[in-house]
């Protein structure tokens, strides 16, 4: 039984990554984009002891909101209802759904148009929409293209960079009536323009993400380059946002160091050509902006992470995918192969408190701990420790206290625990590994030429005829 | 301050006694790097002790997701350097993990937590106490010839000793390092990684062969055994998969290469 469930996240992840690294295209794609990035941040910090600093500063906002996240969630929550904000709490993604389309009825809505928002797709907005017969339409150019061809975001801020742009002409030629294959990029930017333009008219509900909402003022922070974030939360007569409950701060003052850390990691940038502060639906004095406005707070497993002291520090998270741009890893598989909405380091350690380890412990090992995540990261979250800590979780016995994830133990498999217990028996007794590493020297002659894993890619590991100890012996200082 | 929040650390005096954490892949598998690591040792007036009952840090399980293997590995070897002396270790990848890890792994015992901090205070990677402890300083009385470098992940990112490893080939005049592209980019290692995920493996390894090889660079020199083993091993499994005869990307372990430029190769 155990076969069963155990074994098929693993295999699964494994096809995903194979079919990517055998695709000479993506991986092109993949790497160019991740140089980009890399190249473009690294521009943005030529100072380390002001990166350093500010990273640190980032990191103590987050860590001091997280410390007062109940406190901080009730103060949000009454100022943002002072401002004509109403709030809804949403355990999981059914949840956040309903609430969603419970307004959408009420003012009965058929179409939807969508700035980008990771946790829209976190919880499968879009196609619950559709299934309630309601439009929900991507108006981030990146996620259009995704939208268009019946994909998910391969990346969590450029969620189509996985594509050319010959992949793009030929979509859009196939998709959009009337378009000629033109692979122009302005040519195509415009050509999804107007497209959008005439999506943002028609939209009876504007949905949105969040960057970082603010308790003492009540305000909801939201960072974009396109202008179709504040044509999303400021021209449908409803705007709905979405967010996690881990993206509250408690003081404005907290916000600007934030988002430079937020602007300069993720796409090298010094400031996006939008920063909305959203305060509230249009006052009575004023001639626009949406009559409603909506903030729906989401759990969705975001409290298991909270409530442990060393997984907490995943929370802190400001999402400006830096970690996977500087991933190894990633860069080879893109973000598809992980299966998951957030792709990628952040990916692999989010993703458990949302969909347990039962599906997603093979992602806490796909990673070589190189370390370069926890450097990139704006916010210092040690990336590494905690995916450590999660093939700890993954690994652990289910039935005792050592488990306290959900899906705690489920890469646990009889023969892995045994001989992992052998090698401790072996490497703990010096007695036991002389005699075991003797006799591998000598029958060096008869260590086989294949070695599994290690000789599908590289020449066998051969024993020396004399180990360190031997030599040591004949040594004369 | 690196990622782990290590502060940058002030260096002893040169000591007269260390000891020396050789790792079990240089016990096993590259044990003249071993050996060579006591000869650049003693030169410098150095007594080396060795412990002998040491076996290996821990790592692979305490990577795996065996914490308790992981501990009682680590705990073997937390009881053999009884003396204050400093301890060598010629690896980025062990010394990291017993200089960040090994306090963490015993935080619920006190009394051990308390010799974990006390180890790990005194954990030396091999080029950082080369450079700032010892002050290498040799001729080199090699052949002129041109290398690349690679410095393991957790040298780099665990240790923040990538600059110690350069600085040495630095020093030798007649020793050209080329930079490849990525330099600080992983290998593709990673341990029980490369045997877990094959593919993913091969995939960075290939990529990390080629960027060394475009720099014409005529062998590899690491301070890591792991990152050698995998990085020479891929480079040899091309060269046999097309015919080649003569390994294209030989590694050398830093320890030996520097012994070997300045020493003529006299043992």
């Amino acid at each position: 039984m155990n076969k069963v469930v155990h074994l098929h996240p693993m295999d699964d992840f494994k096809a995903r990554s194979k079919a990517v690294l055998d695709n000479a295209g993506q991986r092109k794609n993949f790497r160019g984009a991740m140089d980009f990035l890399q190249a473009k941040r690294r521009a943005q910090f030529p100072d380390q002891d002001e990166m350093q600093g500010l990273r640190e500063l980032g990191a103590s906002i987050r860590r001091y909101s997280l410390a007062h996240l109940p406190r901080l969630l009730e103060q949000l929550e009454a100022n943002l209802t002072a401002n004509g904000v109403q709030v809804h709490w949403a355990q999981n993604g059914p949840e956040a759904n309903a609430i969603a389309l419970k307004i959408a009825q009420r003012v009965d809505a058929k179409r939807i148009i969508k700035g980008k928002s990771m946790v829209s797709e976190e919880v499968g907005f879009n196609h619950f929409m559709e299934a309630a017969g309601i439009e929900a339409f991507e108006s981030d150019m990146g996620e259009y293209i995704v939208q268009l061809a019946g994909e998910a975001p391969s990346h969590i801020i450029m969620p189509a960079i996985h594509k050319t742009k010959q992949e793009i002409a030929q979509l859009f030629a196939e998709e959009i009536p009337g378009v000629a294959y033109t692979e122009d990029v302005d040519a195509l930017i415009q050509i999804g323009r107007r497209v959008l333009r005439r999506k943002f008219a028609e939209a009876d509900i504007g949905l949105s993400g969040v960057n970082f909402t603010v308790a003492e003022t009540g305000t909801l922070c939201l960072v974009e380059n396109e202008g179709n974030g504040r044509m999303c939360t400021t021209v449908p007569k409803v705007h709905i946002a979405i967010t996690g409950i881990e993206k509250v701060v408690e003081k404005l003052e907290h916000v600007p160091p934030l988002l430079s850390l937020l602007t300069r990691s993720a796409t090298g940038q010094a400031v996006t050509t939008y920063v909305n502060m959203i305060s509230g639906p249009r006052r009575p004095d004023e001639k626009d902006g949406p009559q409603e406005v909506h903030l729906i707070l989401l759990d969705n497993g975001r409290t298991q992470a909270y409530a442990d002291d060393e997984l907490r520090a995943t929370l802190q998270c400001i999402r400006c995918g830096a970690c996977m741009n500087h991933c190894p890893v990633y860069a080879r598989i893109g973000g598809h192969a992980y299966g998951t909405t957030y792709p990628g380091p952040i990916g692999s350690i989010i993703s458990p408190h949302m969909l347990g380890l039962d599906t997603t412990f093979p992602l806490a090992f796909a990673s070589t701990l190189c370390g370069a995540c926890s450097e990139v990261c704006p916010v210092k979250i040690p990336i590494t420790d905690i995916l450590v800590r999660l093939r700890n979780e993954a690994q652990a016995r289910p039935e005792t206290e050592e488990a306290t994830l959900r899906g705690s133990g489920a890469a646990r498999t009889l023969a892995a625990s045994t001989a992992w217990g052998m090698w401790a028996q072996v490497y703990s007794k010096s007695g036991l590994y002389k005699l075991a590493s003797w006799f591998m020297s000598r029958g060096r002659a008869l260590s086989p030429s294949e070695q599994g894993a290690w000789t599908r890619s590289r020449t066998p590991l051969v024993p020396a005829s004399k180990r360190l100890r031997d030599l040591m012996k004949d040594h004369k200082s | 301050m690196n990622s782990y929040g290590l502060t940058d650390r002030s260096y002893p005096s040169k000591p007269t006694d260390v000891y020396l954490f050789a790792t079990c892949l240089i016990d096993q598998f590259t044990p003249q790097a071993g050996l060579d690591t006591v000869k650049l040792l003693e030169r410098e007036g150095i007594r080396v002790h060795y412990p002998e009952q040491q076996t290996c840090c821990g790592q692979p399980a305490h990577s795996s997701g065996y914490p308790d293997e992981a501990r009682s590995v680590a705990l073997a070897q937390l009881n053999l350097f009884i003396e204050p002396w400093p301890v060598v270790v010629p690896s980025g990848s062990c010394g990291g993990m017993m200089r960040t890890h090994y306090p963490h792994l015993f935080a619920d015992d006190p009394e051990l937590h308390a010799k974990a901090m006390a180890l790990a205070d005194r954990i030396y990677e091999l080029s950082e106490f080369l450079v700032h402890v010892v002050n290498f300083n040799h001729e080199d009385i090699g052949e002129a010839c041109t290398i690349a470098l690679h410095t393991s992940c957790h040298a780099r990112r665990q240790m923040g000793v990538h600059e110690t490893s350069a600085a040495l080939l630095d020093s030798l005049d007649k020793v050209q390092v080329k930079e490849q592209a990525r330099i600080e980019e992983c290998c593709g290692f990673g341990g029980t990684f490369a045997l877990l995920y094959p593919d993913i493996s091969e995939a960075i390894a290939t990529d990390k062969v080629a960027s060394i090889k475009n720099t014409g660079a005529s062998c590899v020199v690491s301070a890591d055994c792991g990152c050698l083993l995998n990085i020479s091993g891929r480079s040899a499994k091309q060269d046999e998969l097309s015919g080649c005869k003569q390994p294209s990307l030989p590694g050398e372990h830093l320890a030996s290469f520097l012994w070997r430029r300045t020493n003529g190769g006299a043992a």
